[in-house]
């Protein structure tokens, strides 16, 4: 039987449909669970103050302190080597082995499952180089967890820059580093934004890397050094939700942290989102 | 012939058996042609003959081009080019180029013609507003945007990018200018300007123009070449090449019987 | 000047090509200190028993390091994942790309990104306490800490990956391509059915691998909904049953061995199997991509 080929598009639209609002309705189930219970968990209280009665009471103080660190920590090591090598890529290599050669790790890295990089983490940096866990292995893990992820959008940002403006200005006699400082990098500069605070909302999320390179239990301080052990938001909540001391009594300190790393990863792809999308505007003209 | 054409002491750039490939396409053949000093040269033909590919060889444009191979001489006041210890860069100081679409840098009108001066080692304020109005007055553009140097170059219309784009070459103090199509985009009005423009600047400079506009040949330039297919045809005073070419090609081209 | 300017470019040059092959050396450390630890395993243990060992007894007495209850338990859980979020994604990516007018596909594109954004841990938080009670109650379960509970929380997370390469997919196809069967007056459906997804299938095929290679890598999330039990899963039943992945195991253990032990080495054995894996996975997704871009750029 052949269905008349106007029915089978309907038929066809409406399934399509359906899909869609299956996808819409899981992730709003999804925000809508952790929003409306974390809202109540949060106070200024929550947000300042130590962990009591071992985790059951209390505010997240030290996990938000410890994934700031973790933050600035990866980002000091990933941005200027990511960069580079974006620049490099696109600016100086030629077509050739090499080249090949980097893109294909490149996108190796970037599948390559973030328990595998924290393992990697553990035998690296916390035993070979001796760090123990500590902040500066698990932040040197979630570097090397994010350099593919800025190697590819600082690419993308520099391909987005017109030829014109390098041929441009060597034609006046500019060199090819002085073209890349000026010209080339200003100009790449939103989408090298967009793509590095992407990166810092991915480093925020990731718990698996940390599990085995530094993050700490419960431990009511801040971190004092790098070589100190921190607590992070992704992995406290993981604790309390699974190995707390009262995993159904503490359900709102869960959602609180939940909704705690929820803001700050969204919040800082929302930014992300914008500039990119008032940059694109503006490069159009 | 080329010889008798232009006294060896009028010769800016000297261009000797000059062969390029792209990967394994021999892009341009044997081409050997005298560049007059304080002339404006135009070289025409239909798209595809070589003529832009020619121009990129006289400031090595083309070494941006990763598949070209360049083979033979291009002497700059004497001096080969394509020589090993040849600083591009200096190079490209010397032979500026205007392109085929306006390409202001994405800043302000004041910085896109102080950027060049200024990466090139001039830091006194006073010295490069003075190098940025005379570049612009150059330029024909001084008294359109005077009022709005630090305003985004990228505001203007294109034949005013057009226009900026030359003072920005200006500002660098090149010997000769080399401009790819620079009208192609531009409407007729502005494209006036520019021709008046490049008539007036053929007095400090050495001009060549790639035109795909046979009038607009035949209007500014005081001599011309003619390429087809990689290989120059016919090279000669404007007035006899358009007027009495030596050449069957050369004729059916100008007289509109080609392709 | 002009000579020492010239050094000075060449060793900014020679500089950023060292930072450049960062990433080369990041993969060969990889493999070099993961595979270094895995193999001191067997110099106490056989391959073969490693590979083909039902039994996962990492503290019995002798202990048992047999990786398939593992593997299989990764590849039914991602197997799920994928029979949900391959519909799904693709058919979100022609709604995007295709159907929606421009205002709606607007929205709905940093929607996805928003949803590629969400940390895995929430993910997990979340089927913990809501997905994995509700199934519990509709399936009538003894626990809903089961493989369909971790199939679904890791199809919603492959979602973002399918549905925005499928759509970078899709909408790489020329419009001309579009107009020609219009044209000839196939609905918009035929268009979509006859010729944009045919055009666009090795896209689409790179889509769904890499939407594998996240599944089958991802860990927090399956961790805490699966019930991590390290049995091997029963066909078909399985799927409601408790299972542990090859991530979950490593996650959960290597905090609690003593650091150099067997155990230790077997985690790492574990691993490497891991990304040998996700390795060709993204291997094969590259090779598939790479030939569809030389098709379009042949057409």
């Amino acid at each position: 039987m052949r269905l008349n080929p106007k029915i089978s598009e309907k038929i066809a639209f409406a399934l399509i449909g359906v899909s869609i609002s299956i996808v819409i309705f899981a992730v709003t189930v999804i925000l809508y669970y952790i929003i409306s219970n974390g809202y109540s968990a949060i106070s200024w209280s929550f947000l300042t103050e130590m962990p009591r009665s071992r985790m059951t009471e209390g505010g997240i103080f030290p996990a938000i302190v410890g994934t700031i660190t973790l933050i600035i920590g990866s980002m000091l090591a990933a941005l200027p080597l990511g960069i580079l090598a974006a620049v490099y890529l696109n600016e100086y290599s030629k077509p050739g082995r090499f080249k090949w050669t980097v893109e294909m790790a490149i996108n190796n890295l970037a599948g390559t499952p973030s328990v595998v990089f924290g393992l990697f983490g553990l035998a690296l940096f916390v035993r070979y180089f001796g760090f123990g866990p500590s902040v500066i292995a698990a932040s040197l893990t979630l570097a090397i967890l994010v350099i593919p992820v800025i190697i590819r959008s600082s690419q993308e940002a520099l391909l987005a820059v017109p030829m014109e403006y390098r041929q441009a200005s060597l034609a006046l006699g500019i060199t090819q580093w002085q073209t890349v400082k000026n010209i080339v990098l200003p100009a790449a500069l939103p989408g090298i934004v967009t793509g590095s605070i992407l990166s810092i909302g991915r480093v925020a999320g990731e718990t698996a890397p940390i599990l085995f390179t530094g993050a700490a239990y419960f431990l009511p301080r801040v971190p004092s050094s790098i070589f100190d052990q921190f607590m992070a938001l992704p992995y406290h909540l993981y604790v309390l939700a699974t190995s707390g001391l009262d995993i159904t009594g503490t359900r709102h300190i869960q959602y609180g942290t939940a909704m705690v790393l929820l803001l700050i990863v969204l919040g800082v792809n929302s930014i992300a989102i914008l500039i990119r999308r008032h940059y694109r505007k503006k490069l159009r003209l | 012939m080329t010889e008798k054409l232009i006294k060896d002491s009028d010769i800016a750039i000297q261009i000797n058996d000059l062969n390029l490939w792209y990967g394994t396409t021999h892009a341009l053949k044997d081409i050997s042609i005298d560049i007059p000093r304080n002339k404006v040269t135009s070289l025409i033909g239909p798209s595809g003959c070589g003529k832009s590919t020619f121009i990129r060889c006289l400031n090595r444009m083309n070494d941006l081009i990763r598949s070209c191979r360049i083979e033979g001489e291009v002497l700059v006041d004497g001096e080969n080019i394509y020589d090993d210890n040849v600083d591009v860069v200096e190079l490209r100081k010397r032979v500026g180029m205007v392109f085929q679409k306006p390409n202001p840098f994405p800043m302000s009108i004041a910085d896109n013609i102080s950027y060049g001066p200024r990466i090139h080692g001039e830091k006194d304020k006073k010295r490069l507003e003075s190098i940025t109005e005379e570049a612009l007055s150059s330029a024909a553009l001084w008294d359109e945007v005077s009022d709005r140097l630090s305003k985004s170059a990228l505001d203007l219309s294109g034949g005013q990018q057009q226009r900026l784009c030359i003072a920005r070459t200006l500002a660098v103090k090149p010997e000769i200018i080399l401009f790819d199509e620079p009208c192609s985009a531009l409407d007729p009005i502005s494209t006036a300007k520019i021709e008046e423009l490049i008539m007036d600047l053929k007095n400090e400079y050495t001009i060549v123009i790639v035109t795909h506009n046979m009038q607009q040949a035949a209007r500014i330039s005081d001599y011309t070449a003619y390429f087809l297919l990689g290989e120059l045809i016919e090279y000669g005073d404007t007035e006899q090449i358009f007027e009495n070419p030596q050449e069957k090609s050369t004729e059916d081209y100008i007289t509109g019987r080609f392709g | 000047m002009v000579f020492k300017r010239q050094h000075k470019e060449r060793l900014l040059e020679s500089t950023l090509f060292i930072v450049s092959s960062i990433t080369i050396i990041i993969l060969f450390l990889i493999c070099l200190f993961l595979f270094r630890d895995a193999l001191i395993l067997f110099r106490t243990e056989s391959l073969i028993d490693f590979i083909s060992g039902s039994f996962w007894y990492p503290t019995s007495e002798p202990p048992l390091y047999g990786l398939l209850p593992l593997l299989l338990g990764s590849l039914v859980v991602t197997f799920g994942a994928i029979c949900i979020s391959v519909p799904l994604g693709i058919t979100s990516a022609i709604y995007i790309s295709e159907i929606a007018n421009p205002k709606i596909a607007d929205f709905l594109k940093p929607f996805v990104e928003i949803l590629a954004g969400i940390p895995s841990v929430v993910y997990g938080f979340f089927g913990l306490v809501v997905l994995a009670p509700y199934i519990q109650n509709l399936l009538d379960l003894p626990t809903g800490q089961v493989a369909l509970t971790g199939s679904i929380m890791l199809a919603i997370m492959a979602l973002p990956t399918i549905i925005s390469i499928s759509e970078d997919a899709i909408s790489s196809i020329p419009s001309s391509m579009r107009e020609g069967s219009l044209a000839m007056g196939a609905t918009r459906w035929q268009t979509i059915y006859k010729v944009v997804l045919p055009a666009a299938l090795s896209g689409i095929s790179a889509a769904v691998m890499l939407g594998m290679g996240r599944a089958i890598g991802e860990t927090m999330t399956v961790m805490m909904v699966t019930g991590n039990a390290a049995v091997i899963p029963g066909m078909p039943e399985g799927i409601v049953e408790s299972v542990r992945t090859m991530t979950a195991t490593i996650a959960l253990e290597m905090g609690e061995v003593p650091m150099g032990s067997e155990h230790y080495h077997a985690l790492f054995a574990v691993g490497s199997v891991l990304f040998i894996m996700t390795f060709l996975i993204n291997l094969i997704a590259d090779l598939i991509k790479n030939k569809y871009r030389f098709k379009l750029e042949g057409s």
